[in-house]
């Protein structure tokens, strides 16, 4: 199975459920094939041709995938907690291979270099020992125990505090993360990144996020996720090669990748080389 | 005497105002403006305070609402710049050069700014023809600031930052946001580190702090070529 047949068995966001309203159309592209979108009750896809492709709702986006039978769609259960707001973000174009926007995404040790006075601050740069394992019956990456000095974890954070996360890659192009929720001890807020493959070297990113969170504006937190993610987006259009190497010895890891080798040892396994450096 | 920001986090033109009020160490309320994805500049109420749709918009606390960047900039710099070199009201040769800029900046939001859109937010445009113009309009600014220098003067209007150069720089600097990147551009970049280095120098996502000015109180890393970090 090439690395593109291997993508294909899988979902992939390519609009919010607000965005196209009937009589409203948009080109987008998947996985390097070029889509119609029109907008109604259920958004309708199809590709040039006018073959049209299975769609699906869930988590404020609209989900399509190229097969004819495809993988089921990841779950989130916190998607139920209707008490939680739900934050589609809106998209954002990144240059860079969506596996890649995951793998940073999944990244700790960059945040008082990036995200400087928001994610993390020096001095406390140390990523401490945190737990990576795949759980097979999942089929997903989980790292856990991951604990970090935050001087402003959130929207809703007033001032530092140590912050605790959790992350998923429960699909090649989704990361979920679980994180400490200022406002609520007993709940975490959850942000996960749905990334569209355009092709291999250039993605959509749609941030989307479940927060306890009751007194920021809508607004607030979009803007709060948008700086965030474009701090991003300028360091992931730097990197070099554009595609992800997938073989060990091309980058040089340390602990604090642990995150980041296991994803990408679970991409070779799985032959998900679709965005992926391709040396089997 | 303060004012009022209509505010989106990721526009050039927006962080002009938030750029320059933290320059000059001024409080101001912001109010987040959900331009992306939900388009809310182009719906009531706001479009009651500025029919023309854009961001951002202005109030200060007698009602007086500024809809265009280079009547903000100036306004700001008239009521709380001690030194009037902002807006150098005493030095009157330097007015019309200024205009000039704040001009100029205009050409640079309609062309890098809208690329960025483009390249960044999915903004529907031609981006062959809008990525030739942009190359243009930074080729000018090149051009202006390499005489600049061999003048020695550091900025658009003499050897002290205006609101001309606040207005210029934020699409210039994030130029790579659209896919421009800056090593054609020398000049510019010398520009861009000289403000980067004013003292209350705030950030957009795609333009970084100088790490050595981080923590003005602490040691001064040494300038050395064989730095081992």
């Amino acid at each position: 199975m090439s690395g593109l047949q291997h993508a294909q068995q899988y979902w992939y966001p390519v609009a919010m459920t607000n965005e196209l309203s009937s009589g409203q159309s948009r080109h987008t592209q998947l996985l390097g094939t070029p889509l119609l979108l029109e907008g109604g009750d259920t958004l309708s896809a199809s590709t040039n041709d006018g073959k049209p492709l299975s769609v699906q709702r869930a988590f404020d986006h609209w989900w399509v995938t190229l097969s004819d039978d495809p993988l089921p769609l990841f779950s989130i259960n916190e998607v139920a907690e209707t008490d939680r707001t739900f934050v589609p973000c809106g998209v954002v174009r990144v240059a860079c291979s969506p596996l890649r926007a995951v793998e940073n995404f999944l990244d700790i040790a960059h945040f008082p270099f990036v995200h400087t006075d928001v994610l993390g601050a020096e001095p406390h740069t140390e990523v401490y020992k945190y737990d990576v394992k795949i759980d097979e019956s999942k089929d997903e990456v989980i790292a856990s125990n991951i604990h970090f000095y935050q001087p402003q974890a959130a929207k809703s954070a007033e001032g530092g505090i140590e912050t605790e996360y959790v992350y998923r890659v429960p699909a090649p192009m989704v990361a979920v993360l679980y994180k400490t929720c200022p406002q609520r001890a007993d709940a975490m807020d959850v942000i996960a990144l749905f990334v569209q493959p355009i092709d291999e070297e250039t993605c959509d990113v749609w941030p989307w996020m479940a927060l306890y969170d009751d007194t920021s504006s809508m607004a607030d937190l979009i803007h709060f996720q948008q700086f965030i993610f474009l701090q991003d987006r300028s360091i992931l259009e730097n990197q070099i090669p554009r595609k992800l190497p997938l073989d060990p010895g091309q980058e040089i890891p340390t602990r604090a990748d642990l995150t980041s080798v296991s994803y990408r040892r679970w991409l070779k396994k799985r032959g998900a080389y679709y965005g992926a450096v391709e040396q089997r | 005497m303060s004012f009022t920001l209509y505010n989106y986090v990721l526009s050039g033109n927006c962080y002009k105002i938030r750029l320059l009020a933290s320059l000059l160490q001024v409080n101001y309320k912001s109010i987040a403006v959900d331009f992306h994805p939900g388009q809310e500049h182009k719906t009531e109420p706001l479009l009651q305070i500025n029919p023309a749709g854009t961001l951002p918009i202005l109030v200060t606390e007698d009602d007086q609402v500024f809809t265009e960047t280079p009547a903000m900039l100036v306004w700001m710099a008239q009521q709380f710049d001690d030194s009037g070199n902002w807006w150098p009201v005493n030095d009157p040769q330097k007015i019309p050069l200024i205009l000039q800029w704040l001009g100029f900046a205009g050409s640079l939001s309609a062309t890098v700014g809208e690329l960025r859109l483009h390249s960044m937010l999915n903004k529907p445009l031609d981006a062959a023809k809008v990525r030739a113009a942009s190359i243009n309009v930074l080729r000018e600014l090149e051009s202006y600031l390499t005489e600049q220098r061999i003048h020695q003067h550091q900025w658009l209007a003499g050897n002290q930052p205006t609101v001309a150069d606040i207005a210029c720089f934020p699409y210039a600097a994030l130029s790579p946001d659209a896919g421009i990147e800056h090593d054609e551009y020398p000049a510019i970049r010398s520009w861009l580190h000289a403000l980067r280095s004013l003292d209350g120098f705030v950030t957009i996502p795609g333009i970084y702090e100088l790490h050595e000015l981080r923590n003005p109180d602490g040691p001064v890393p040494a300038a050395t070529g064989t730095d081992p970090d």
